[in-house]
């Protein structure tokens, strides 16, 4: 597994539970922070959802599972997943070698876009792991 | 006031290397370890398929000396102490009256009545004060040795041949342990390990702890911490004290009834016949979850039962443990449902270990 350096993008929101949205219209792609990973260690297993599932803000949505342990994976916002990164069945190590892109999770039309503003910005959420 | 409770994490003369190797550090039995390097499945890997090094100086020592010691361990080891030769090691439990585990332990006989015993890390005390407090009735010394060595252990294939160029004679086979000097320091070197694999374990002085440990990674020994530790032990179905071992759980359900020879009259003898003879009510078997899903320590056995260890099998690539069931359903090839938090997961129980030294990997 090759795993860059911490970062932190600036077009994402953050959740203080160590996951992201990327938040495009009406929807979102959720997944989670290089932090979170980094402190995972190599996932092994990614429980996927069910699409049409509904995710509420600041409740586990799924699982994740590396060698070590099982975490929950929270959602930044509220829901219902219309998308599920199928390729993580396969290579669920993705997401510690791309976190923001090929390691995306699900993807959620939001029920209140406004959930949003309680999101952190890149560097508000980077000052809370210092 | 005192004795107060222990504030700081303990470290081992390694951890200026470990830091420095990018580790990561966590809390383990009072002990700041290293639980991986460059990650579990590359490290599990690089210990099957080539040779790790593992820091494992969080482990404790006991030495029983004496005209006694022979007998005074005979009392207090369910293995038959007599059958160890100067020079080799033994692996036993040591039971409370009732027949429960208190730990389990390697010892190595290092002179006729000079017995080295090594203990688990979160038990070290306990062993200590119950093997003290049997000791009254012997001529033996039972001195706390834990502060004295840094341990060492360097497993896999290459493991042997990664060594040897630094020792000053032949290392010792399997279960057998000699007195070396390696790459300088006098050591202990144990043939004896955790993982399934040959290797060694080298006891050491602690300020020649660093200077060995260089040495072994120079020759190219993958730095391999406490993830891949246990999941090199899972997989070789060896049991973790406090998993799969604990003081409500007797030998012989934990299938260590190898070890223990009632005929000695070891503490807890009369329990461990008695369990053999009627059978015990669950007995401990490993098992591999059948498609998706990694089964972890207390999730329940559905009809009965529970998992005692459970992870994810790098060789294996699927999830991996050992679960305690009902004794009538024990078969290798038995399939069980464990409740996995709430998703029912189908897992067989198989022979043990489930990974062989050089054998089979499932596709």
């Amino acid at each position: 597994v090759n795993v860059a350096d911490s970062s932190y993008p600036d077009d994402l929101l953050y959740h203080s539970e160590h996951d992201w949205a990327r938040v495009e219209g009406e929807e979102a792609t959720f997944g989670i922070t290089w932090y979170a990973q980094d402190a995972l260690g190599e996932v092994v297993f990614f429980d996927a959802p069910d699409i049409g599932a509904q995710v509420t803000k600041d409740e586990p949505y799924t699982e994740v599972e590396s060698v070590k342990a099982v975490s929950d994976v929270f959602a930044p916002l509220s829901g219902e997943i219309v998308a599920v990164n199928e390729a993580l069945a396969e290579k669920p190590e993705t997401i510690n070698e791309d976190p923001y892109g090929e390691g995306w999770l699900v993807r959620v039309k939001l029920s209140d876009p406004s959930e949003t503003e309680s999101l952190m910005d890149a560097q508000t959420y980077e000052a809370g792991l210092e | 006031v005192g004795p107060l409770p222990e504030t700081s994490l303990r470290r081992t003369a390694l951890y200026e290397r470990h830091a420095a190797a990018g580790a990561k550090l966590v809390p383990f039995a009072g002990w700041e370890m290293p639980i991986q390097y460059a990650g579990i499945r590359q490290e599990h890997l690089a210990v099957r398929r080539d040779v790790g090094v593992f820091d494992v100086s969080h482990m404790g020592q006991v030495e029983s000396r004496g005209p006694q010691a022979p007998a005074f361990l005979q009392r207090v080891l369910s293995n038959d102490v007599r059958r160890i030769p100067v020079g080799g090691a033994q692996y036993s439990v040591l039971c409370r009256e009732d027949g429960g585990v208190l730990d389990d332990a390697i010892t190595y006989r290092l002179a006729e009545c000079e017995f080295l015993t090594v203990t688990n890390a979160a038990n070290h005390d306990k062993d200590l004060h119950w093997m003290q407090a049997q000791a009254a009735e012997f001529d033996v010394d039972v001195v706390d040795k834990a502060h004295c060595f840094a341990m060492l252990a360097v497993q896999g294939p290459r493991a042997r041949n990664l060594v040897q160029p630094l020792a000053d004679g032949s290392l010792p086979p399997r279960m057998r342990c000699a007195e070396r000097s390696v790459a300088g320091a006098p050591t202990t070197v144990c043939g004896t390990g955790y993982t399934g694999e040959d290797g060694v374990e080298l006891l050491l002085d602690p300020a020649d702890a660093a200077t060995v440990w260089d040495a072994l990674t120079e020759r190219g020994a993958t730095p391999t911490g406490l993830g891949a530790r246990d999941t090199l032990r899972l997989e070789a179905c060896l049991h973790l004290y406090g998993n799969d071992l604990s003081e409500d759980r007797g030998p012989i359900e934990a299938g260590l009834g190898w070890c223990c020879k009632e005929e000695t009259g070891f503490i807890g003898s009369d329990a461990v016949a008695e369990a053999r003879r009627s059978g015990t009510a669950e007995k401990l078997v490993p098992f591999v979850i059948e498609g998706k899903g990694i089964a972890r320590q207390g999730n329940p056995v559905i009809g009965g039962g529970v998992v005692t260890s459970g992870t994810y099998s790098p060789c294996l690539e699927r999830g991996i443990g050992m679960a305690y069931v009902s004794g009538t359903r024990t078969e290798p090839g038995t399939e069980i449902e464990i409740d996995v938090r709430g998703t029912t997961r189908t897992a067989t129980i198989e022979r043990r270990p489930l990974y062989n030294q050089g054998g089979r990997e499932r596709g």
